[in-house]
């Protein structure tokens, strides 16, 4: 049987042509009708005529991509149809709402994963394996180097440094991105040790999360609410703070929160002073966990070591090739690694 | 082994120099003497013989973590350290291993002993017994090379908060070929004396480099000047009968300069110069380049000792009649040191002379001219200064003539390692040959800061021609100006010219890849610059 194309892979993003549907493309036309698997801004952007997207991932999207966007908002495993393609989201793991998308045409089903994690973060909808025939991967963090530890064990970690550092009559900072990393680090801090400031983007962030009925500890501003001079605080800011906006909560001890810091060298070059090996991504054993999930034929392996990852899964005896995208992952806790394409 | 390992990632977590002192003294402060021993020792890059070589511990991680050994290539060309990489991808370990620092080291010596599949099973039998942290420490027992930024300095000033002994006399302690595994803590802090081993090298007293003397400020009378000498610094040692040389390195190199043997019979015992080993022929000091062709050679043949000989131009005089002279003032120590060339009365040992400074602007004549002498410029010495170890602001300076320059286009780029792994880092740059086509003149990395890295990486990524395994061709478009020490004809390299100790000067923005150097500019500064020998 001749194999079926359901998504092409254009200039413009990843479209069905018998949908006419993109999912989440990078150069979005007012004629779009755009399926969003996540509202991280390599993966929505402004400009398409019609956004669909999860529930949980709406207040988000209108956050960023403006509150006329013209959106609907669907359920996980709830279908939708379009030019008789069967569309429904399914639970990625990644960040709250962050949903996989499937596409099932004259029983031919085709899965495009976004951004996933297979760990539960007791936040996003925990992932859940979708059975299909082409399955579209991400590879941010596929090489067998990087494996993630029990994530309660890198709580108590974070928060001993904390303490520690509070003990030394210091601040701490930690550094993730503004969107679902922030919030994940804050739901697992523990407030009776000091309190915890957050940076402006993340505030906005936390405000949407809790109105989604995510259960956030107290947090105040640290632009207008931070009392000078005072020390033994925690404070969560996005990669981009990490310059001259810190001085401020001086004396401090810093660190990152991210897959990235499982490699020694590239901890180093972010001259912080502590890693936390801490992904919404999955790591080796998770992606190949995934893919076996899905029982998929076909993969195709989008941004991240996507030429490595192919041939890997080639040589397991699936069909497997690379392909060329603008999603980065989660490279802007570690800038320098952009479009690490491989 | 856990509380070293916990040392490695302290170190490792902190750029701060006195933050590592903090953490080595509190280690230093509560290890057992052994594992003191031991970690001095690696830190001072005295690691075991491996017993494994890399290659075979790469294939061995790589059946333990069931990958491909391919898999294992590309993951360490990611992770940029191949200890680190095996760290990494190797199953979590079954069992809980209670070893000691020294008591690992202990294994690794023992797999001499054992045959091949006997050494596999003890290494993947350690593995299964260490944490992350721990096998990265076991690891690199066999592939060196920590990059921790632990200088001598730094382990001196640590070792100096827990035992009550002055630094000059721990730096002297610390040098020479004592083997860990025999030596104790106490044997091992004591030994600044001869006693125990009469190879033992002094500490060499290092230098600070000075763009304009009289900004930094330096009086011209106050210092004594000599031309510094473009060879390999050397300590040459003898006593009880026996010749060592030492290099800067603190390596012992009397092996590969046969030639100066003779220095043993012509030399008393109790006699320690700081010299220069230089390249040297009918009355002349050749260029840097015929020693270095020498160094790569594991056996000194007859044609190289007819080729480029060596003779030692000696500075200092550290130890004179048996004892240890290093407080002495210069001016005395030179005197003394004149008088011992004098005896030795042979062409294998050279007094280095003292150039009278009439001012600065004189001086800095004759400094632009230092390439016609075969030397680097000059040293700067304060009048009256002892002989003391290391770095020391206000004695040593070294006003080194300008490097040659040239804009080359970069052409290749390779991912570097330890701090830069994951980054394209190593460069490769061309110049234009007659025919307007790029050739390949030199590989250089540094120079950048870590911004600059950061957009060279980003046009690499974006700009990919060609992948030859870990290599890049780029489109040849950004143009770089390369500051290298010395050229000499190749027949090893591409363009038929090597550069020594090539680097990124500055990137050009201001250039197109069409307005790089020749090679035709390149052989002219290689015409005008060899000397006539």
């Amino acid at each position: 049987m001749a194999q079926r194309t359901l998504i092409k892979f254009t200039e413009a993003g990843l479209y069905c042509p018998q949908a006419d549907v993109f999912i989440d493309p990078w150069k979005p036309k007012a004629s779009y009708w755009s399926v969003i698997t996540h509202a991280h801004a390599d993966h929505a952007r402004t400009g398409s005529g019609y956004y669909l997207a999860h529930h949980e991932s709406g207040p988000i999207l209108r956050h960023r991509l403006g509150a006329d966007i013209n959106l609907e908002t669907i359920a996980y495993n709830q279908p939708v149809y379009h030019h008789g393609v069967k569309i429904s989201l399914h639970p990625a793991g990644h960040i709250l709402g962050s949903a996989q998308v499937r596409l099932e045409y004259q029983g031919e089903v085709w899965v495009i994963s976004g951004d996933y994690k297979l760990e539960n973060d007791q936040i996003s909808t925990a992932f859940e394996a979708v059975p299909c025939h082409a399955f579209v991967t991400e590879s941010t963090f596929a090489l067998p180097v990087y494996k993630w530890k029990d994530q309660q064990e890198l709580y108590r970690n974070m928060n001993a440094w904390w303490a520690i550092n509070k003990s030394e009559g210091k601040n701490s900072i930690i550094f993730g991105y503004s969107l679902g990393k922030a919030q994940r680090i804050i739901s697992q801090l523990d407030p009776g040790i000091g309190t915890i400031y957050v940076h402006g983007a993340i505030d906005n962030i936390n405000a949407l999360y809790r109105e989604a009925g995510v259960a956030l500890p107290p947090t105040k501003s640290a632009t207008t609410e931070y009392e000078k001079n005072t020390t033994g605080n925690i404070i969560v800011a996005p990669p981009s703070a990490l310059g001259t906006w810190i001085n401020k909560f001086r004396p401090f001890e810093t660190a990152i929160a991210s897959g990235w810091m499982r490699i020694r060298g590239i901890r180093r070059r972010r001259a912080v002073d502590q890693g936390f090996i801490l992904s919404d991504h999955a790591d080796w054993p998770g992606l190949l966990q995934a893919i076996h999930a899905t029982g998929a034929e076909r993969v195709f392996v989008t941004h991240g070591y996507s030429y490595i990852f192919s041939r890997y899964l080639r040589e397991l005896g699936l069909q497997a090739q690379p392909v060329e995208t603008q999603f980065e992952g989660e490279l802007d806790e570690i800038k320098e690694n952009a479009n690490n394409q491989d | 082994m856990k509380d070293f390992a916990e040392l490695i990632l302290q170190l490792d977590q902190t750029n701060k120099t006195n933050e590592k002192i903090k953490h080595l003294a509190a280690y230093f402060a509560v290890a057992s003497d052994q594992d003191k021993v031991w970690a001095i020792a690696l830190f001072s890059h005295r690691r075991p013989k491996r017993p494994v070589n890399t290659t075979v511990l790469k294939t061995w991680a790589a059946e333990v973590a069931n990958q491909p050994l391919w898999l294992i290539d590309e993951c360490r060309t990611l992770v940029g350290d191949l200890a680190e990489t095996i760290s990494l991808v190797l199953p979590s370990p079954s069992q809980k291993g209670e070893k000691s620092l020294s008591e690992w080291l202990d294994v690794v010596i023992g797999l001499h002993k054992l045959s091949d599949a006997e050494k596999k099973q003890a290494v993947i039998q350690a593995w299964d017994s260490l944490n992350q942290a721990e096998r990265f420490v076991f690891n690199k027992f066999f592939t060196g090379g920590w990059r921790l930024g632990v200088s001598q300095k730094t382990m001196i000033n640590a070792l100096a908060q827990v035992v009550d002994i002055e630094k000059a006399k721990i730096a002297h302690c610390l040098m020479g070929d004592w083997n860990p595994k025999k030596i104790t803590f106490d044997e091992l802090m004591q030994d600044a004396g001869t006693e125990v081993l009469p190879s033992k090298p002094y500490p060499f007293f290092l230098s600070y480099a000075v763009d304009v003397p009289e900004q930094e400020p330096l009086v011209a009378d106050g210092f004594l000047a000599e031309w510094k000498w473009d060879g390999i610094r050397s300590q040459i040692i003898k006593r009880e009968d026996a010749l060592y040389i030492w290099s800067r390195g603190e390596e012992l190199i009397s092996k590969k300069f046969p030639e100066l043997g003779s220095l043993l019979e012509v030399l008393p015992n109790g006699t320690v110069i700081d010299g220069e080993v230089l390249p040297y022929k009918e009355g002349q000091i050749l260029p840097f380049g015929k020693l270095q062709t020498r160094l790569g050679r594991k056996n000194v043949t007859k044609k190289i000792l007819e080729e480029a000989p060596v003779i030692v131009k000696a500075y200092d005089l550290l130890e004179y009649k048996h004892a240890d002279i290093r407080q002495y003032p210069i001016e005395e120590r030179k005197k003394l040191l004149l008088q011992v060339v004098a005896e030795a009365a042979t062409e294998n040992l050279q007094f280095s002379e003292v150039v009278p400074i009439a001012s600065w602007e004189a001086l800095d004549v004759l400094r632009k001219t230092s390439r016609d002498y075969a030397a680097e410029g000059f040293m700067l010495k304060k009048k009256g200064s002892p002989y003391l170890d290391g770095r020391k602001k206000g004695y040593w300076y070294k006003w080194k003539v300008e490097p040659f320059s040239i804009d080359a286009v970069l052409t290749y780029a390779m991912r570097g390692s330890g701090r830069r792994a994951n980054l394209y880092t190593d460069y490769t740059f061309s110049v234009w040959n007659a025919a307007r086509e790029l050739i390949t003149l030199t590989k250089a990395y540094s120079g950048l800061d870590d911004e600059e890295i950061r957009q060279v990486d980003n046009f690499v990524r974006r700009n990919t021609l060609n992948r030859f395994g870990p290599v890049r061709e780029v489109k040849p478009q950004l143009v770089f100006e390369l500051a290298f020490e010395a050229l000499q004809p190749s027949s090893r390299h591409k363009s038929g010219i090597a550069l020594r100790f090539p680097r990124v000067k500055r990137w050009r923005h201001d250039k197109k890849a069409e307005e790089a150097n020749t090679l035709e500019d390149v052989q002219e500064l290689l015409k005008a610059y060899q000397p006539s020998v």
